[in-house]
């Protein structure tokens, strides 16, 4: 153990306790970090990352059970007391977690919680505590900090929650820092900002850093040295050159070759012609929410804002936003899953908006969708063959049961499942395996056109790369038409012929997914693509980012004129007085008002 | 079905089987099914294992206090009546309304609350109001006024009582509906062309029935106090037939010289009420899949 040494786990071993046996959950993990280092720990769902870490500062669920030994500094961390372990944690090792709303008490002020570690672990006062946590939210960049400190976690956006995690994580100087996902529920231009901030402070502070995750992008820009885990035991482990570009193991190529990555081509060949299969023309859909105060008028949520697109047979279109963009709503309206309020849907030149009852029944034969959570989305009391044979028998009720079961079985098996599956019920299934049965419900009444509402985006990468191989074959042979809603960049990229970008409702950019991806226009469409990280740490350092800063505005109170222009760079009093539309230039759709001059 | 899925096909579970697994592993929920089991076959079967009706009487043994040398196990009340046979003819009576009635409550609640929820809107707002107003009459004021008009009927009871207590029934299977509307399942059921009547009945009530039976298991001692009640005033069963609730009155006004008047029947009725709370508990761990922590 040299003298920089901060934390030196070795063999390193995690178990449940379960009805049935136990579950070894980390099974013999090593390894070591420096003080002042950030090491990436990576694996995918139920790896075993979360858990090593959990067990290390004694967090473990009570089911759990740890043994092997990890020195922080001259401690060894399993051996500790609860008590000895309450006053390392937030003291000497801080945590970040995922989802920033459920790691804070909705009850308590910012400055209250803040305030609560400091006097746990340094008996301050609460003056001085408030100076210290007002500095410490300023060094996370939040503006206004010492307003902020008596505001309740609600009236922050998610990634300023994710700030207030960090400050309150920094504040007695620690010494490690462990982050399990810190932006995993974070849109993607936040998360820049926030990735960007915590290799920031960790200069600033000279904290080392663990970092969770199960995104290689991330690992490759901001972590010295990775660890990559699969069933609980370490696969791979090395500076972030070496683990990414000569990886020792197989299971890390075999990762790194099912990212999906942003900078490379698309797998779609040529647009394909034909007359418009899917026509959307000003589609708006307004949601009316309750006055704030009664009496009062009821206010309107503008989710999607005059859309316009078409879809040609056997064309892919993908739908890219961040969450709240309304990209979802867009689906659904299509779907007449929600109302639309205004505008023009026709599929195969019949107009669905009018469409009532038996009419409305009959066009959605040529309609379908998967959605994106797996397992919400298939009946949790259904055998899997009625629940892919129930379109089948609402739209071919003259089939026989006989005749229904062969032709989900065939489908099953053309899914790459076993008809064997066909009395299962879906808690049986994995998510890779479920969306399988989603896909295969979406396709057993052969439909022109299907939506896939996020449908890759709750899986694991090798599964999601199966899943997406999966949609390209079907696609070919069926000649399919797809709209791709999705947040992730470069899945869509692999995906689509065009892509449609949305911001607060409004389409903003609609291209060829080539020209779009090399060339954009619109500056979000710019942000959006630099947010986006790389696994690839060669390209990581070299990036220039113009980071956008700020969050979405609300969809109730949307800026005037360009919706964009509270955190476009270059938005001066035009974008404000006046709402840009959709024009052409370089054969793209923009609504920018000096999409030429950027 | 193929040759190659029945050969290999292992036997999957469905949650209802999974619940019942767990159901199976808590000991108070199961020795209080078991109770409860032997309490209804006793119920059933009981009274031809004793020479006595229920209506008969005894003119030798008046008052007789338990003795198994007379033959009255449970002893006679003050007309020479065999508490034995008349306690177990009370306990069909009891729980046979808790059965009917809950059944009355479950059939009428789970339609009406189902169809308000996923409905929802205007529909919703209306039916919710509906049942709003009925809430607010009161309950035993309308029972009574139901026994002066139709006269003192046992089958009208069962239907008086489940006719009311369908209003909670309403307002949780309208909650559950209300979210299993917005499911994706539920969605793409109307993506797939599904009418409105078969989502209801395919994916809304089965999904919604495990908290259901919870409540129901819940509501079914609810109702046999109820009824024990309303006899208790005197409103409930007519003699000489009788319910738990009708004994328990009579043994409460000879406590000072039969006491074994009460004690059977009260006996009787607390414990069927116990076993029913220990099943439902069990029913609400093993059917409540977020807090399936095995």
């Amino acid at each position: 153990m040299n003298a920089t040494t901060l934390l030196n786990v070795a063999d390193l071993h995690v178990r449940f306790a379960t009805p049935g046996g136990y579950v070894k959950a980390v099974r013999g993990l090593d390894f070591e970090l420096a003080a002042g280092e950030s090491l990436g720990i990576v694996g995918e769902s139920g790896s075993g990352k979360s858990q090593s870490v959990l067990a290390l500062i004694g967090l473990l669920a009570d089911n759990g059970q740890a043994r092997g030994t990890a020195h922080f500094s001259d401690r060894d961390l399993l051996g500790l007391t609860q008590h000895e372990l309450g006053t390392l944690r937030g003291a000497e090792i801080a945590m970040v977690f995922q989802d920033p709303m459920t790691a804070l008490n909705p009850y308590l002020s910012i400055g209250a919680q803040m305030a609560l570690v400091l006097r746990r672990h340094e008996g301050m006062a609460s003056t001085a505590a408030r100076t210290r946590c007002v500095e410490m939210l300023e060094a996370v960049k939040l503006s206004d900090a010492a307003r902020r400190l008596d505001m309740y976690p609600h009236e922050l956006s998610g990634g300023q929650r994710q700030r207030v995690m960090i400050a309150a994580a920094l504040l007695c100087r620690p010494r490690l820092l462990i982050a399990d996902e810190p932006t995993t529920a974070l849109d993607v231009t936040v998360q820049a900002q926030i990735l960007a901030l915590i290799s920031e402070l960790r200069e600033q502070f000279d904290t080392a850093i663990l970092l969770i995750t199960h995104d290689l992008g991330v690992v490759a820009g901001h972590c010295d040295r990775v660890l990559v885990m699969e069933q609980g035991q370490r696969r791979d482990y090395g500076t972030v050159d070496q683990v990414f570009h000569a990886p020792a193991h197989d299971y890390t190529r075999k990762l790194l070759a099912a990212v999906p990555r942003i900078d490379s081509p698309g797998r779609q060949g040529d647009l394909p012609g034909g007359d418009a299969l899917l026509k959307v023309q000003d589609l708006s859909v307004q949601f009316r929410l309750p006055p704030d105060r009664w009496p009062g008028r009821a206010r309107q949520l503008q989710a999607v804002d005059q859309v316009s697109f078409d879809l040609a047979p056997g064309e892919t279109l993908g739908v890219v936003g961040e969450s709240g963009c309304g990209k979802s709503t867009l689906a659904r309206a299509v779907l007449r899953l929600v109302p639309a309020s205004a505008g023009v849907v026709s599929l195969l030149g019949r107009e669905l908006l009018p469409l009532r009852g038996a009419g409305l029944r009959a066009a959605r034969r040529d309609l379908q969708v998967v959605f994106q959570d797996p397992l919400a989305s298939l009946d949790p009391r259904m055998m899997v063959r009625d629940i892919v044979a129930e379109p089948l028998e609402s739209f071919h009720p003259e089939l026989s049961p006989g005749e229904v079961t062969q032709r989900v079985a065939r489908l099953l098996e053309r899914v790459g499942l076993e008809p064997a599956h066909l009395n299962r019920y879906p808690h049986e299934f994995s998510g890779g395996q479920s969306q399988r049965i989603g896909i295969a419900r979406a396709l057993v009444c052969e439909p022109q056109l299907v939506i896939c509402d996020e449908a890759v985006s709750a899986l694991d990468v090798s599964v999601q790369a199966q899943i997406i191989d999966l949609l390209l074959d079907l696609q070919k042979e069926l000649g399919l038409a797809l709209v791709f809603i999705a947040h992730d960049l470069a899945v869509v990229r692999q995906l689509s012929h065009r892509v449609l970008v949305m911001y607060l409702g409004r389409a903003v950019e609609l291209a060829a997914a080539e020209s779009l991806y090399k060339n954009p226009h619109h500056p979000y469409t710019r942000a959006l693509l630099q947010a986006v990280p790389v696994p690839d740490p060669a390209i990581e350092r070299g990036r220039q980012r113009e980071l956008l800063g700020g969050d979405v505005p609300s969809p109730l109170s949307p800026p005037s004129g360009c919706a964009f222009r509270t955190r476009c760079p270059f938005a001066d009093c035009r974008c404000a007085a006046e709402r840009p539309v959709l024009r052409e230039l370089d054969g793209s759709l923009v609504a920018c008002h000096y999409a030429e001059e950027i | 079905m193929s040759a190659a899925a029945d050969s290999v096909a292992p036997r999957s579970r469905s949650l209802w089987s999974d619940a019942w697994v767990v159901l199976r592993r808590n000991r108070a929920a199961m020795t209080a099914l078991c109770l409860l089991a032997g309490m209804t076959l006793l119920v059933l079967v009981g009274p031809f294992l004793s020479p006595f009706t229920y209506d008969g009487t005894d003119w030798d043994q008046v008052s007789s206090p338990p003795s198994l040398a007379n033959g009255h196990w449970f002893g006679t009340d003050g007309l020479g009546r065999d508490l034995f046979v008349r306690t177990l003819y009370g306990g069909r009576i009891s729980l046979l309304v808790g059965a009917v009635a809950t059944a009355v409550s479950l059939l009428i609640g789970i339609t009406y609350g189902a169809v308000a929820g996923y409905v929802g809107g205007r529909t919703d707002q209306f039916m919710m109001r509906i049942v709003d107003i009925l809430y607010a009459l009161p309950f035993m004021f309308l029972v009574i006024l139901l026994m002066v008009l139709f006269g003192r009927n046992i089958v009208l009871i069962f239907f008086a009582i489940g006719a009311i207590n369908w209003l909670d029934m309403a307002r949780i299977v309208r909650g559950q509906a209300l979210t299993l509307r917005g499911k994706e399942y539920v969605e793409a059921a109307r993506a797939g062309g599904v009418r409105g009547g078969r989502i209801i009945r395919r994916h809304i009530v089965p999904n919604l029935l495990g908290v259901v039976i919870v409540y129901a298991t819940l509501t079914v001692p609810q109702v046999i106090l109820v009824e024990s009640f309303l006899s208790f005033l005197g409103l409930g069963v007519q003699e000489p037939m009788t319910s738990w609730g009708a004994l328990v009155n009579e043994g409460a006004q000879e406590l000072e010289n039969a006491p074994w008047m009460l004690l059977f029947p009260a006996v009787s009725l607390a414990m069927t009420l116990f076993c029913f709370n220990f099943i439902g508990d069990g029913l609400r761990d093993a059917l409540d899949p977020r807090d399936r922590s095995a």
